[in-house]
C-alpha cells in the first residue's frame, strides 16, 4: 500500500472516526450534565435566553471600545484566519468533492486562484497570532502544549494543501499524502485539544451572554 | 531471416534507405528523451547491431498488449522494431505452435544464452503452484523463471506483467504477483499502461540494443522518459483545473467547452505516463482529448483505487459506518460520564442533607 493509499483510505477513516467519536463524547458529556438553575430574580428589562445568547454571540465578534486600542489587530487578525479557513475549506472545488463523497453535499466551488490567495493570507495571518503568542509574557505564560499543538495541527493542512497545489518539493502524489495525512491529524485531534472551540466557543459564550443580560448588563 | 544478419542488411534487403532509418532514430530519440545528437547513434547502433533475440511470454493477460503493439498506426514503426529484433517466440504472433514452439524457445535461449531479452506480458499466478495459468503443460511461474535465468534483461509490458494490473485486483483469486517479485536477481524494465504506448515499447527496445545498458528508470523501474511527467502536467485541459473550472457530468455544458475532468474522475494527477504527449494511433488523441477522465492504468493497483468515477479526492474507503459506529459509542461513553456525574452528585447532596439532619438533631 503506497502512502497515499493509506492517506486516502485507512488513515482518513480512523481521523474521522477518532473526531467523530470524540465530538459527540465531548458534547454529550457536557449537555448531559446536571444544569443549575439561576435562582436570582431576572431583571424586568432581560430579554429571552436565546436571544441574550445571540446577542451575546455577536456582540463578542468586536472588541468593547475600552479594548478597542489594545484588542482591535488581534481580533481582526483572529477574524482573517477563521474566514480564510471556511473559505478554502469550504471553496476549492477538490474539498467540496471530499465532502460531497461523504455527505453527498454540493455546492458550486470558488475559482481555485482565489482559494491560493486566500489560503496565502491565512497562512500569513497564523503566523502572526502565534508569533504574538511567542511575544506577549502573559499569552505565554498561560500558553500550554495544547495550544501550540492545535496551531500547528490547523496550520500543516493549510501549508501542505499549498504546497500540492503549486507541486513543490516531491512528487504530487507524496505531497497530497503528507496533505491527506496533516488533514487526518487534525481531524483526529480536534475535539480532544483546544480546536473544540469550534463547538463549545457557542456554549460559553451564550452561557455569559444569558448571565450578564439576565443580571442587567446592558450588552 | 536469419539471427546473425546485421539489422543495416536486412532493412537494405527490404529497401530501408539509411536516411528512413535515422529518421526512425530521431524520432526514437525523442520518445526516449535523449539529445538530437542520440539520433545518429541509434541509427549507427541499430545498423551495427545483430538483431537481439527476443523471447516473448505471455502469462495471465488479455492480448491488448501485443494489440496495442502490433496495430498502431504507424506500421513502418512497429516493422522496424520487429525488424530490428528477432523475436524468436511468441505464443500469438508466431506461426509455429505445439512441441515446435517451444523448440524453438529452447534453442533461441542456448543459442543467445547471456544475451537474450525476455519480455512478458500478463501477470503470475502463484496460488496452489501457479496451476491457474499453464502453457504447454508448464506453469507461468515454471517457464518465468526457466527462461529468465540466462537472459539479459527482462521486461514487463502492460501493467498486468508490470504490477500485476487486472489479475491482481482485490480478491486477486489466482495469487497473481507482478514479473519483478519473481526475477529479483535480474534487471526488469517495467512498461506499464493498459495497454502501453506502443512508441514507449519501441524506444526502450532500441534504447537497450544500441547503447546496451538500462535507461534512466524511475521508482517503479519504469523509463523515466516516458514517464517521468504526469498525464496532468502534460494536459491541455490543465488550465481548467487550475482555474476551478471542472466538467460535473459527461454531457453538461462544462464538458462540451472541455473543461477539466477531474470531478467525474480523472486520475491524471497521480498517473504518470506520455498519453499527453505522444498520445495514441500515431498522435490522433487519447482518452482526455475524446471526453474521458484518466482511469490511471500506467499505476499499481489502478482497479482498487476508489472507482473510476469518483474524484480523486473522494475518500477511497467508506467511512459512514466507521463515523457512525464512532457516534454511537462517543454517545454512549459521553452519556455514561454525564450519567454518574449525576449519581456523584446525587450523592453529594444526599450526604450533605445528612450531615445537616445530624447536627440540628
Ligand atoms: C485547514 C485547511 C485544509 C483542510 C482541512 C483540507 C482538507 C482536505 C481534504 C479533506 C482533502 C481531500 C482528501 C482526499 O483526497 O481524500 C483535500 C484535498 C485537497 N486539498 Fe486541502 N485542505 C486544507 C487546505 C488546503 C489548501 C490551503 C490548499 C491549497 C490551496 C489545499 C489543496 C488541496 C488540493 C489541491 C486537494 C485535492 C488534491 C487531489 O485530490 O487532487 N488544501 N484537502
Ligand atoms: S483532465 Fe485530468 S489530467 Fe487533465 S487537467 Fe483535469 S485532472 Fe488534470
Amino acid at each position: 500500500m503506497s502512502l497515499l493509499e493509506f492517506a486516502r483510505g485507512p488513515a482518513l477513516e480512523i481521523a474521522l472516526g477518532a473526531f467523530a467519536f470524540g465530538v459527540a463524547w465531548r458534547l454529550l458529556s457536557l449537555l448531559a450534565l446536571p444544569w443549575s438553575r439561576d435562582r436570582s430574580v431576572a431583571r424586568p428589562a432581560a430579554p429571552s435566553a436565546l436571544a441574550a445568547a445571540a446577542g451575546g454571540f455577536v456582540r463578542r465578534m468586536w472588541p468593547a471600545r475600552p479594548f478597542r486600542r489594545s484588542d482591535l489587530w488581534v481580533t481582526l487578525n483572529g477574524h482573517v484566519y477563521h474566514i480564510g479557513l471556511a473559505i478554502v475549506v469550504f471553496g476549492l472545488a477538490q474539498h467540496i468533492q471530499f465532502i460531497k463523497g461523504l455527505f453527498g453535499l454540493q455546492w458550486p466551488n470558488l475559482p481555485t486562484g482565489l482559494v491560493s490567495l486566500v489560503s496565502v493570507i491565512t497562512l500569513a495571518s497564523l503566523t502572526v497570532a502565534l508569533a504574538r503568542r511567542v511575544v506577549s509574557p502573559v499569552l505565554r505564560l498561560i500558553s500550554t502544549a495544547n495550544d501550540y499543538f492545535s496551531w500547528l495541527v490547523t496550520a500543516l493542512p493549510v501549508a501542505t494543501g499549498l504546497l500540492a497545489q503549486s507541486h513543490l518539493g516531491a512528487r504530487y502524489e507524496t505531497l497530497l499524502a503528507w496533505h491527506l495525512l496533516s488533514v487526518a491529524l487534525l481531524l483526529a485531534w480536534f475535539p480532544y485539544g483546544k480546536l473544540m472551540h469550534a463547538f463549545l466557543v457557542f456554549l460559553t459564550r451564550g452561557e455569559t451572554a444569558i448571565l450578564y443580560r439576565r443580571r442587567g448588563v446592558q450588552s | 531471416m536469419n539471427d546473425r544478419d546485421g539489422i543495416a542488411d536486412l532493412l537494405a534487403r527490404r529497401g530501408v534507405s539509411r536516411r528512413a532509418l535515422l529518421k526512425y532514430a530521431t524520432y526514437l530519440a525523442t520518445v526516449m528523451a535523449l539529445p538530437p545528437l542520440a539520433a545518429r547513434a541509434i541509427a549507427q547502433g541499430l545498423a551495427k547491431a545483430r538483431r537481439q533475440s527476443v523471447i516473448w511470454l505471455s502469462f495471465q493477460e488479455c492480448t491488448g498488449c501485443t494489440e496495442s503493439l502490433t496495430r498502431s498506426f504507424n506500421p513502418t514503426l512497429e516493422d522496424l522494431i520487429f525488424d530490428m529484433i528477432s523475436l524468436d517466440y511468441h505464443e500469438t504472433l508466431q506461426a509455429v505452435s505445439g512441441a515446435a514452439a517451444e523448440a524453438a524457445r529452447l534453442a533461441a535461449m542456448r543459442e543467445n544464452r547471456g544475451k537474450y531479452v525476455v519480455v512478458v506480458d500478463g501477470s503470475v499466478a502463484t496460488k496452489d503452484g501457479g496451476v491457474y495459468s499453464t502453457n504447454a503443460g508448464k506453469t507461468n511461474l515454471e517457464v518465468l523463471k526457466e527462461t529468465a535465468e540466462h537472459a539479459l534483461a527482462v521486461i514487463s509490458v502492460g501493467t498486468c506483467a508490470a504490477f500485476g494490473g487486472l489479475p491482481h485486483a482485490h480478491p486477486n483469486p489466482t495469487g497473481a504477483v507482478p514479473v519483478s517479485q519473481i526475477i529479483t536477481d535480474k534487471p526488469v524494465i517495467n512498461i506499464s499502461g493498459c495497454p502501453p504506448i506502443a512508441e514507449a515499447m519501441a524506444g526502450t527496445i532500441a534504447y537497450l540494443i544500441t547503447f546496451g545498458k538500462l535507461p534512466d528508470l524511475d521508482h517503479l523501474s519504469r523509463p523515466k522518459s516516458i514517464f517521468g511527467d504526469s498525464i496532468h502536467d502534460r494536459c491541455y485541459r490543465r488550465p481548467f483545473y487550475d482555474k476551478g473550472m471542472f466538467a460535473k457530468s459527461f454531457d453538461d455544458e462544462g464538458a462540451r467547452k472541455g473543461w477539466c475532468l477531474y470531478e467525474v474522475g480523472c486520475k491524471g494527477p497521480v498517473t504518470y505516463n506520455a498519453c499527453a504527449t505522444l498520445k495514441w494511433n500515431g498522435g490522433v488523441s487519447f482518452p482526455i482529448q475524446s471526453g474521458h477522465g484518466c482511469l490511471g492504468c500506467s499505476e499499481p493497483d489502478f482497479w482498487d483505487n476508489g472507482g473510476f468515477y469518483r474524484p480523486l479526492s473522494s475518500s477511497t474507503s467508506h467511512p459512514g459506518a466507521v463515523v457512525g459506529g464512532a457516534v454511537v459509542a462517543g454517545i454512549a461513553v459521553g452519556g455514561l460520564g454525564a450519567l454518574l456525574a449525576r449519581q456523584r452528585r446525587e450523592r453529594a447532596v444526599r450526604d450533605l442533607e445528612a450531615k445537616e439532619q445530624e447536627r440540628r438533631s
